[in-house]
């Protein structure tokens, strides 16, 4: 019973991350680094906090975040592809603004500096195990299928291949006559989504917006991206194995047999180690964080 | 990830000379067309963002005008409020330097605060164990030694690795600015702690004085004399990246990393000094809160200062002089929230922050491809 509660807390857990996750590698495939993860998903917690206490619905929470990631991404792509700033200085950008955004508008709109009063999640019968609860979630369902779906798009369809051409080379995949800029719009439009969607699930399993609730939920995506070497499915057995970390720190909670602090640290130490390239190199995209030639 | 590609890169102080700079007049043009390409971009930014701000203001009903000044007011209006820019600015001073010079170099410290924090540890640490009575003059080298060394690890880590192994210097400075500020929680809650807070003890020797000391308009705030540190940081910045061989090989790389290693420069060394020197200055950075105003470590204290050093490097330049103005600036708008709280959330002035930075690192490709299109046309419709 302990292992299957274990697997459910460790699923749970994962799904914010595998969804940014799936959208981390879509967007640093098609040559945009992935810092504004974070920001995504704080911006789609909050969008759907607003709207699913303004409607009462969480679907229409769920369409919020993905309009409030997918523009947040779009806002990246523009700066960094139109006006080819520098990727990483406007990804802090965007995470801050996102930062200051969500307090001011938190203010504004529930006239807290903390956090959103209880909104509504999906429906959950009353008195369900924690099995039953995490079934009827349909983000759950949706968390746990984006991985391989976006690994049989990056692989198996066109626009998978047009992603890791303008990826890798965008000026080879110029002169076969891929609209490389285009891509690019699309891919990380899709990655802010898809992280959106991630944040959404945040707020709505916990009933409520709080300030900074993605608490670096973000850049654990990052890191599972580039420990699982860009690769969807890859990536995604990173998402389980730092969610199961998690799930472990939590059932250690009291015990002194290991301090918190350091399972915090288990996939930020264990990115590093797979940049360092002690177990087989992470080679990132061979264009990423460049802009195309004009 | 590329190391250098044309946007990472730090400007260049000159133009690509123009056909006509050969001349007096030609060195004067291309100095002041320099100048326009440092200058208005900020300008840009500061429009875009007082644009954002009001829209932010209307959208709570209050007047742009009475907040703005409600933010000068409480900010350069009085002696207060202007200590407390200057306390802040301290601080940014010496992350934007940091940033700064990393940049230089080519390479992104996204870990100044970590660095930051770490350096404020080191100098608490050693400050845990001087007895009291000591002249603050005679134990300050020991303190600016341990809070160089204190971030220096931290920034000289992620220099080992890209210098080594090619690690991506932003990915790795992101996730170490995680496992320090675990690591440095940990050691403080489980072991350094005093009962029921997150700081360590008092410190018993070595405190700064304070402004308000000399000036006793400025009671209440904390400036206080890291503020001269901040500033031969300053000095010694610019004289070791102009003045230097050393400092000279540091650009050479930033600028064109394999024209340098061709010239004969260790570029593997230039990385990973030029980090660790990256993550020193940004490490005396916590002397300003550890010795000039709490006297103690305390957990979170470099909480958005080492990102707000990215804006700060970015806003001033790379440049010594644009790095203060621009750290006063940020400085300015952190307190200036405090300031307009009555009216407006304070939390408009992290927008604010965000927009800047958005908007200066979209405008200087762009204002740069204007001017040098404009002049392109200028000179051929004088040529016809």
């Amino acid at each position: 019973m302990i292992v299957v509660l274990f697997i459910l807390q460790t699923l749970r857990i994962a799904v914010p991350y595998l969804l940014a996750a799936a959208g981390g590698v879509l967007s640093e495939r098609a040559g945009l680094i992935g810092l504004t993860l974070e920001g995504y998903m704080l911006g789609g917690a909050f969008c759907a906090a607003v709207a699913s206490y303004a409607t009462g619905s969480a679907t229409a929470g769920v369409v919020a975040a993905i309009i409030g990631g997918g523009a947040l991404a779009l806002l990246y792509a523009v700066s960094s592809i139109r006006y080819r700033a520098d990727q990483v200085v406007v990804g802090i950008a965007i995470n801050l603004l996102v930062i200051g955004l969500t307090r001011f508008f938190l203010r504004l709109v529930f006239d807290s500096s903390s956090n959103s009063p209880r909104v509504p999640g999906f429906h959950v019968t009353s008195g369900a195990s924690p099995l039953a609860a995490l079934l009827q979630n349909p983000l759950a369902w949706v968390g746990l299928a984006v991985t391989p779906i976006v690994a049989w798009v990056l692989y198996r369809t066109p626009f998978g291949l047009r992603v890791r051409a303008v990826g890798e080379h965008p000026e080879a995949a110029a002169s076969v006559g891929v609209p490389v800029n285009r891509v690019r719009y699309l891919a990380t439009a899709l990655s802010g989504m898809l992280a959106g969607v991630g944040g959404a699930y945040l707020a709505l399993d916990q009933h409520q917006f709080t300030d900074g609730m993605t608490a670096g939920r973000g850049f654990i995506a990052l890191a599972a991206v580039i420990f699982g070497r860009w690769d969807p499915m890859r990536a995604g057995l990173a998402c389980l194995l730092f969610a199961a970390a998690d799930t472990l720190q939590i059932q250690l909670q009291g015990s002194q047999a290991l301090p918190s602090q350091f399972v915090e640290m288990i996939p930020y130490v264990l990115t590093i180690v797979a940049l360092v390239g002690v177990v087989g190199r992470a080679v990132a995209p061979a264009a990423l964080g460049r802009p195309a030639a004009e | 990830m590329p190391v250098n590609d044309p946007v990472t890169a730090p400007v260049a102080e000159t133009p690509p000379p123009s056909p006509a700079s050969t001349s007096a007049g030609g060195v004067r043009a291309s100095r002041r067309s320099a100048l326009e390409e440092a200058v208005l971009p900020p300008l840009v930014a500061l429009l875009l963002a007082a644009v954002v701000g009001d829209a932010l203001i209307l959208v709570f009903g209050q007047s742009p005008g009475a907040v703005y000044h409600l933010l000068l007011e409480g900010t350069w209006g009085n002696a207060y409020g202007f200590g407390q820019v200057l306390y802040k600015a301290t601080t940014l001073v010496f992350t934007g330097l940091a940033v700064g010079l990393g940049l230089r170099a080519g390479l992104f410290n996204i870990g100044a605060e970590s660095q930051l924090a770490a350096g404020g540890f080191c100098a608490a640490l050693v400050g845990l164990m001087l007895p009291a009575g000591i002249p603050s003059l005679l134990c300050l080298p020991v303190y600016v030694l341990a809070a160089a060394i204190g971030g220096g690890v931290v920034g000289g880590i992620p220099g080992v690795l890209k210098a080594r192994f090619g690690a991506h210097e932003v990915i790795v400075t992101i996730m170490l600015n995680f496992v320090v500020l675990a690591l440095l929680n940990y050691i403080i809650s489980s072991k350094l702690h005093v009962p029921d807070t997150l700081h360590t003890a008092e410190l018993r020797s070595g405190a700064l004085p304070r402004v308000s000391g000399f000036i006793p308009a400025f009671q209440g705030s904390a400036a206080n004399a890291s503020i001269l540190l901040a500033v031969a940081a300053a000095i010694l910045f610019g004289w070791y990246l102009f003045r230097t061989r050393r400092g000279f090989e540091l650009r050479a790389v930033g600028l064109q990393p394999r024209a340098a290693e061709y010239a004969g420069v260790n570029v593997a060394g230039v990385t990973w000094r030029a980090l660790a020197i990256s993550g020193a200055i940004a490490g005396l950075g916590g002397l300003n809160y550890v010795l000039g105003y709490k006297h103690y470590y305390e957990e979170g204290f470099a909480t958005g200062a080492g990102f707000l050093g990215i804006a700060v490097a970015l806003v001033g330049r790379n440049h010594p002089v644009g790095i203060v103005l621009a750290a006063l600036l940020f400085a300015t708008l952190s307190q200036g929230g405090l300031a307009v709280n009555a009216l407006v959330p304070k939390q408009m002035v992290d927008v604010l922050q965000a927009v800047v930075i958005l908007a200066v690192c979209t405008s200087v490709p762009e204002v740069r491809r204007l001017l040098r299109g404009a002049r392109r046309s200028a000179r051929s419709g004088g040529e016809s």
